[in-house]
């Protein structure tokens, strides 16, 4: 066999990658959380909906809708630890911001144009604002992470019950995964074992462009592996998939051993957004072909198929959504546009001079003042 | 004992200026971090984090990989995970692959997050030129930086605003783009670490006839140029910017409604240029008493050349003589 010479350090002639670590395993759901779950999802599908039309009676000027990313979005936000974890969402995660219990007025004034990042407090409920820049967060999650190893006394001992490490969640795209910033946070958060999820919801597609014109190498997931970094790619459309995956992601995070890619095959079966026309790009019959079944009605089926819910439960489950969509959309309409002062003293936490004597001229010369 | 009471004054490099500045920030809040390329035992290819690795500890003064989007992306993070975050890219043209990070993110996110998200990050930037450097090393950004709302902007001339700049921008709770002249890196000064003078521009030379603008390199260069002019009896007022962003105004106008007469000068090119500006502000403020239109001395609108060139470039001594010509010899109408 012919050797490399000379290789040093890093490349030691004949060694090859080392392998890429397991990751733990949990225990399946139960019973209860199957439930929640589906309480989470119905809700989820009910606002959803409620937006698209909303949007069509021009409540809103605009919505991204997630018809069919509900598991992926509710079962990586249900396996999360609501106290130490921080998640980096999209511009598509109403569901992990439900499941995080974000008043959902707030998350969708962004959608009304009251505030472009979203009315909810991002420290409090440890959701960052609404990205608007494809990948333009993902970086952040690492930082955040980084910060969790720092900060740590213990980082990652797994023998502590109360120790191991805050993790953070980053929401990307099939689309999003071609940008830079997420091949350079993949690396950094590997180099520096970073406890991230990076949690992609491949939905097949990126406005108009089909995973395949968009994803060397087959798959987001099989990048971990160039990385080092453990990688599962799971069936983004089964909830319990998704939770348990997310768990065993998050459990080898916690414990200092680093990041990993959890990429959730979907399909995004709505348009990219209520401005968008699918029809230009794709037919009904792909879509039907390409979407699979329906991750709610997939839960249902096995909800009621094991006897693990009843009929009343999912017509509950209906009601309740029902309701809700129905008191967002009250608290939508009566939110007003914020004080336009606010343009002026949310930029800075020192405010200066000059924003201040703008904020004077603005006020004097306009009739809102 | 009694000395301990007077203020310590030492001479120091601008460089060492930083560092020792950066050693006592690490040193009072254990929330400050100090990252980039090469940040660590090297200390950095200026040296401005020299030893801080070895007092402080890896962890709070560390190398990244090199990937400046990656390192404005931590430091918003780590912001948000309560940090206080001291990055550093290498040559101000690198500041470019960071550049959606820094507009995009850095200067929006306590506005985005309606204050709950604070960015109490200093980005660092090697800057200017007049160094014979490789192409891309050496940029003049500030009115790149300047327009991006969200950010503040500065840049020391010497090694006590070195000091005391770095310190106030530390300290601040919004993000500051930290401008260093490299070409001044190595000159020395007295620096008096008890300085509380670090808001706004200040007066670096009294005059009475004309008043140089300048931040940076340029500072000591309309200093020198101020002390020729005497030999022509013009009596010239130096105003150091220092914050590029917000602009001192009053400052501004306290000095030239004094001299009646300024010029601007700038390292960086003409067109929409900072210098633009600090010329409309004295406009605004001053434009009953000037006696001539603020004039400008500025790089040209071109890619910055090589170093052979760099001085044709760079405002010289003569050209900046010629501005301060063009504005006594300006008659009306
Ligand atoms: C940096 C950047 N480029 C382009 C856009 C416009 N844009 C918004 S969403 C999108 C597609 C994103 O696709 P993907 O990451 O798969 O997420 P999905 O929309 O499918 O949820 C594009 C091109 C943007 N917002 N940001
Ligand atoms: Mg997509």
């Amino acid at each position: 066999m012919q050797r490399v010479q000379g290789l040093g350090r890093s490349g030691a002639a004949g060694s090859a990658a080392p392998p890429v670590p397991e990751l733990p395993a949990v225990p399946p759901m139960t019973a209860p959380e199957l439930r929640e779950v589906y309480r989470l999802m119905s809700s989820v599908r009910r606002l959803d909906e409620a937006a698209v039309a909303w949007q069509r009676q021009g409540i809103l000027p605009a919505y991204a809708p997630l018809l069919g990313q509900e598991a992926a979005q509710v079962g990586s936000a249900f396996a999360v630890d609501r106290e130490r974890d921080f998640l980096f969402p999209t511009y598509r995660e109403a569901g992990v911001a439900r499941t995080l219990g974000v008043d959902m007025v707030e998350y969708m004034s962004t959608h009304r144009a009251t505030w472009h990042g979203g009315l909810w407090d991002a420290a409090e409920h440890r959701l960052a604002p609404i990205q608007a820049v494809v990948a333009g967060s993902v970086l952040h999650a690492v930082g955040w992470a980084h910060g969790q190893r720092l900060a740590a006394a213990s980082p990652g001992d797994p023998q502590d019950p109360v120790g191991g490490l805050g993790v953070a969640v980053a929401y990307l795209g099939d689309g999003a995964s071609s940008q830079g910033d997420v091949h350079e946070a993949m690396n950094i958060a590997a180099v520096f074992a970073a406890p991230v999820v990076f949690f992609v919801q491949n939905n097949g597609w990126a406005i108009s462009v089909p995973t395949e014109r968009q994803v060397a190498g087959g798959s987001v997931a099989a990048r971990g592996a160039g990385y080092g970094m453990p990688a599962l790619r799971i069936d983004g459309n089964d909830a319990e998939a998704v939770v348990s995956a997310t768990r065993r992601a998050l459990a080898y995070a916690r414990a200092g051993r680093g990041p990993v890619i959890v990429e959730a095959v979907t399909y995004r079966r709505g348009p990219h957004s209520t401005a968008d026309d699918p029809g230009r790009y794709r037919t009904l019959d792909d879509e039907r072909r390409d979407a699979g079944a329906d991750p709610l009605e997939r839960l249902r089926a096995r909800l009621l198929g094991e006897g693990l819910a009843n009929e009343a439960f999912v017509a509950e489950c209906d009601a309740a959504a029902a309701a809700e969509a129905e008191a967002v959309r009250e608290g939508v309409l009566a939110l007003g546009p914020r004080p336009g002062a606010e343009m002026f003293d949310l930029v800075f936490a020192e405010p200066t001079e000059e924003l201040l004597r703008q904020k004077a001229q603005w006020r004097k010369e306009s009739e809102h003042g | 004992m009694a000395e301990a009471m007077a203020p310590a004054t030492r001479e120091l490099s601008l460089q060492q200026a930083l560092n020792l500045a950066l050693s006592e920030l690490l040193a009072e809040d254990p929330k400050v971090l100090v990252f980039g390329e090469d940040v660590g035992a090297l200390g950095g290819v200026f040296r401005v984090t020299d030893g801080l690795a070895a007092k402080h500890g890896s962890e709070r003064v560390f190398d990244t990989p090199l990937a400046e989007s990656s390192i404005l992306g931590l430091a918003i993070g780590l912001a948000m995970a309560g940090f206080r975050p001291v990055p550093e890219v290498q040559f101000d043209g690198f500041a470019y692959p960071a550049m959606s990070q820094i507009v995009t993110q850095l200067g929006r996110m306590h506005y985005r997050s309606r204050g709950a998200l604070r960015m109490p990050v200093t980005l660092r930037v090697p800057s200017f030129g007049g160094i014979r450097a490789p192409e891309n090393h050496g940029e003049s950004l500030e009115a790149v930086f300047a327009h991006v709302p969200g950010l503040k902007v500065a840049c020391p001339a010497d090694p006590q605003q070195a000091y005391t700049l770095l310190k106030a921008a530390v300290r601040s709770d919004d993000p500051v783009i930290f401008m260093e002249p490299k070409s001044r890196y190595w000159q020395k000064g007295a620096v008096v670490t008890e300085s509380a003078d670090w808001a706004g521009a200040r007066v670096a030379r009294v005059g009475r006839h004309l008043t140089l603008v300048a931040w940076g390199a340029m500072v000591a260069r309309c200093l020198q140029v101020a002390e020729l002019a005497t030999e022509d009896g013009v009596d010239v007022e130096v105003v150091d910017l220092r914050w590029l962003k917000p602009i001192d105004t009053e400052s501004l106008a306290a000095s030239v409604g004094k001299t009646r007469r300024a010029v601007v000068v700038h390292e960086a090119p003409l067109t929409a240029g900072l210098g633009a500006e600090v010329a409309q502000r004295i406009t605004e403020r001053c434009f009953g008493t000037l006696r001539a239109p603020v004039e400008r001395v500025t790089g040209f609108d071109v890619p910055y050349p090589s170093g052979d060139l760099e001085d044709e470039y760079i405002p010289s001594i003569d050209r900046i003589l010629f501005g301060i010509q063009r504005v006594l010899e300006y008659r009306r109408g």
